[in-house]
């Protein structure tokens, strides 16, 4: 099997440590994998905004890039839901469609691809600190993603997950809608940051670098010593 | 001002007022135990809310059918139904019955349908006098408000504000124990049931196969608004249509575990008709206004069909982050929340309320929720696709046509990094501030650095 490792814009460019340890995890584990060089983009801005158009223009080619692909790994659950669910609906009644159910059905999101595909939840990682997770909305509502990242930080030595109150509830990060209605999206950051304070923990982990930018923007904007961390960078601590 | 500058503006005022975001998390923390709790005793949750779906389905599906059937056998009783395209004649219709009349008080229960068409504005300037019967209606009523919520009209309010309104308003005494405040409404209220000559209640349900309309409610004003006076209104939305009286078995206690986190409500009435020969009491006359005002134009979307099995029992408000954080009146909207933001624009006009549409992570909370699956939070999308695709707005769409470029053409995204990475010590003379480009990122948080070292720059060196 070999991998097609799909590494999101703003991982590539703001976070690339999260990027790096998918890949020296997936190293570790033995797996021979590749990452497409020309794929920058999933198309979701556009796409979330109502630009249909553009977004296909950009999922196009996305869909060229996969076409042979046996697995895509994707470091995000916000663009894996783009993926899995949203380009058979962006290519519906195009000539794509097929292609495009073919490679939603061959898309992982990261956490889920090691436990549910690969069976893998230990991975020898040793992170002494108290952590509370951070679910992405399109991770847990659009793909089901609730149990795997728990998981895997459950065998991750020295770490103590502490959940938090309204742990379901949106951070306010949603795209194009932070920048849009920045005064809403604060709010909602605000009661987040302040649950996950709550919790004493050291580090929010998520499996979505997207919120978790939105929140240390907060944070650090705030001064609270509270940190971010992707579950890949969590998971490649050794 | 335009609705969007409207929305805009309330909405910074209230995602920064702290103390409305206590009330309303206090508020709605109650209400999740007991909706949980609840939805706990239904023996599968999961299994009535696709019930629940398939029978309004159904209902929608085929509303040319059931409405004839509902009308057909709720006319045999000797009710007069009136059908209402726009909101314009279902207040004609209803003015025509109060000047017939030679009506002097009207008496209302709670009908989130008299809100849509204005109806208390328009009684008021036939110079009637209306008064809401249901308590947090007349709450708002007396403080010249919209409903802050379908359900909980009054919800923004603590005991002691509702307190100093009725000392002001009802000449009561200070107090801010809820039973009291209840028996002081009552007062008030009871002396009007008396009075009025016309009662005006909406329905929860209007049952095609037995011609019955279904109330729901706590406080029993509903029964005395129907039963006292000598004429009464119904009010009704086509879309509440339910085919058989057996789906109340389902929905009366979906309706009352989503809507207030009760097994059922205190009050669930069937009316069938005005008062029946031999019947001792029952309005002389019973009028049942059906109102479409757009909603069959929705029913034409196929699809967001689905939009019109809404109950209205308010539980997508109650998770929505947005609600929280902005409230009910901002949105300037009947129905605001999740269903709000999905329904104005076909009820009102896409372009002026695509805002509310706009306006939301598409966090999915909504839709996880509804107890009819309403697909809710892909409605949303598909609003700013409609919007986008009719008059697209001249600087995303370059904005975004641009984006293409970037995401279509790694060379132009290696660029654009390099480019971001030079000028960010720029960016941060500016931090924050109106000349800042990021400055609706940036005002509230801080913005992280393209890295010195990309993704792609380390795969690159590694291969």
């Amino acid at each position: 099997m070999t991998i097609t490792l799909f590494i999101p814009c703003f991982v590539d460019a703001l976070f690339p440590r999260a990027g790096i340890s998918m890949v020296e995890i997936l190293e570790r584990l033995g797996h021979r994998f590749v990452c497409p060089e020309k794929i920058v983009c999933c198309g979701q801005p556009p796409f979330n905004s109502g630009y249909w158009n553009e977004a296909r223009a950009i999922a196009t080619k996305v869909l060229e890039q996969l076409q042979s692909a046996e697995v895509i790994v994707i470091g995000s659950g916000s663009c894996g839901a783009m993926l899995k669910n949203f380009y058979p609906e962006l290519f519906k009644d195009t000539p794509q469609l097929e292609l495009a159910k073919q490679i939603s059905s061959r898309t992982w999101e990261f956490s889920e691809f090691l436990v549910k595909k690969l069976g893998v939840t230990d991975l020898g990682a040793k992170f002494p600190h108290k952590v509370t997770f951070h679910d992405g909305c399109h991770g847990l509502r659009e793909l089901g993603i609730k149990k795997s990242p728990r998981e895997l930080l459950g065998k991750v030595s020295g770490l103590e997950l502490v959940e938090m109150a309204e742990v379901e509830t949106c951070c306010g990060f949603g795209g194009t809608f932070a920048a849009k209605f920045p005064m809403i999206s604060t709010a909602m950051g605000d009661v987040k940051c302040a649950n996950a304070t709550e919790t004493g923990a050291d580090y929010i982990v998520s499996n979505d670098s997207s919120c978790l930018m939105h929140l240390q923007g907060l944070l650090s904007r705030q001064g609270n010593k509270l940190k971010t961390i992707h579950l890949a960078e969590v998971l490649n601590e050794q | 001002m335009t609705f969007v500058s409207q929305f805009m503006k309330q909405a910074r005022v209230m995602a920064g007022d702290l103390r409305h975001r206590h009330i309303i998390r206090a508020a709605l923390g109650n209400y999740e135990v007991a909706r949980d709790q609840r939805t706990a005793a239904f023996q599968d949750w999961q299994a009535a809310r696709q019930l629940a779906a398939e029978t309004k389905w159904e209902a929608v599906n085929h509303l040319d059918k059931y409405l004839e059937e509902f009308v057909a056998k709720i006319e045999a009783r000797g009710t007069k139904v009136h059908w209402a395209s726009t909101a314009a004649q279902a207040r004609e219709i209803i003015l025509k019955i109060v000047r017939d009349k030679k009506a002097k008080c009207v008496i209302k229960s709670k009908a989130m349908t008299s809100e849509e068409i204005h109806l208390n504005d328009a009684l008021e300037h036939a110079g009637l006098n209306v008064v809401e019967s249901d308590l947090g209606e007349l709450i708002v009523q007396l403080r010249h408000e919209a409903p802050y919520h379908i359900v909980f009209p009054s919800m923004h309010l603590t005991r002691d504000e509702i307190s100093e309104l009725f000392q002001r308003e009802l000449g009561s005494a200070p107090t801010n124990d809820p039973e009291e405040l209840t028996m002081i409404a009552r007062r008030t209220l009871r002396k009007k049931y008396l009075t009025a000559d016309i009662g005006i209640t909406g329905a929860n349900f209007a049952i095609a196969e037995t011609g019955m309309i279904s109330i729901t409610e706590n406080e029993g004003n509903a029964r005395l608004t129907a039963a006292l006076p000598k004429t009464m209104i119904s009010l009704i939305g086509i879309e509440k249509i339910l085919p058989k009286l057996e789906d109340l078995a389902l929905f009366l206690p979906m309706l009352a575990t989503m809507g207030t986190g009760q097994a059922l409500t205190c009050y669930n009435t069937m009316y069938g008709g005005p008062r029946q020969p031999g019947e001792s009491d029952g309005p002389e006359e019973w009028h049942v206004v059906l109102l479409d005002n757009h909603r069959t134009e929705l029913l034409a979307d196929a699809e967001q069909r689905d939009a019109l099995s809404c109950i209205r029992c308010g539980a997508c408000l109650n998770v929505c982050p947005i609600f929280r954080n902005v409230g009910g009146h901002t949105y300037g909207t009947t129905y605001s929340g999740p269903i709000g933001s999905v329904i104005t624009p076909h009820l009102r006009g896409l372009q002026d309320w695509k805002h509310l549409s706009n306006a939301s992570s598409l966090c999915g909370a909504c839709t996880e929720t509804c107890p009819v699956k309403i697909d809710l939070h892909h409605h949303l999308l598909q609003n700013r696709r409609n919007a986008a695709n009719e008059k697209p707005v001249f600087k995303e769409q370059i904005g975004f046509k641009s984006f293409v470029q970037v995401a279509n053409h790694p060379k132009l995204w290696s660029f654009a990094k390099k480019f971001a990475r030079l000028t960010q010590p720029l960016q941060k003379l500016v931090k924050g501030r109106r000349l800042d480009p990021a400055y609706h990122w940036t005002h509230t948080r801080d913005l992280p650095d393209v890295a010195p070292e990309t993704f792609k720059d380390w795969w690159g060196k590694r291969k």
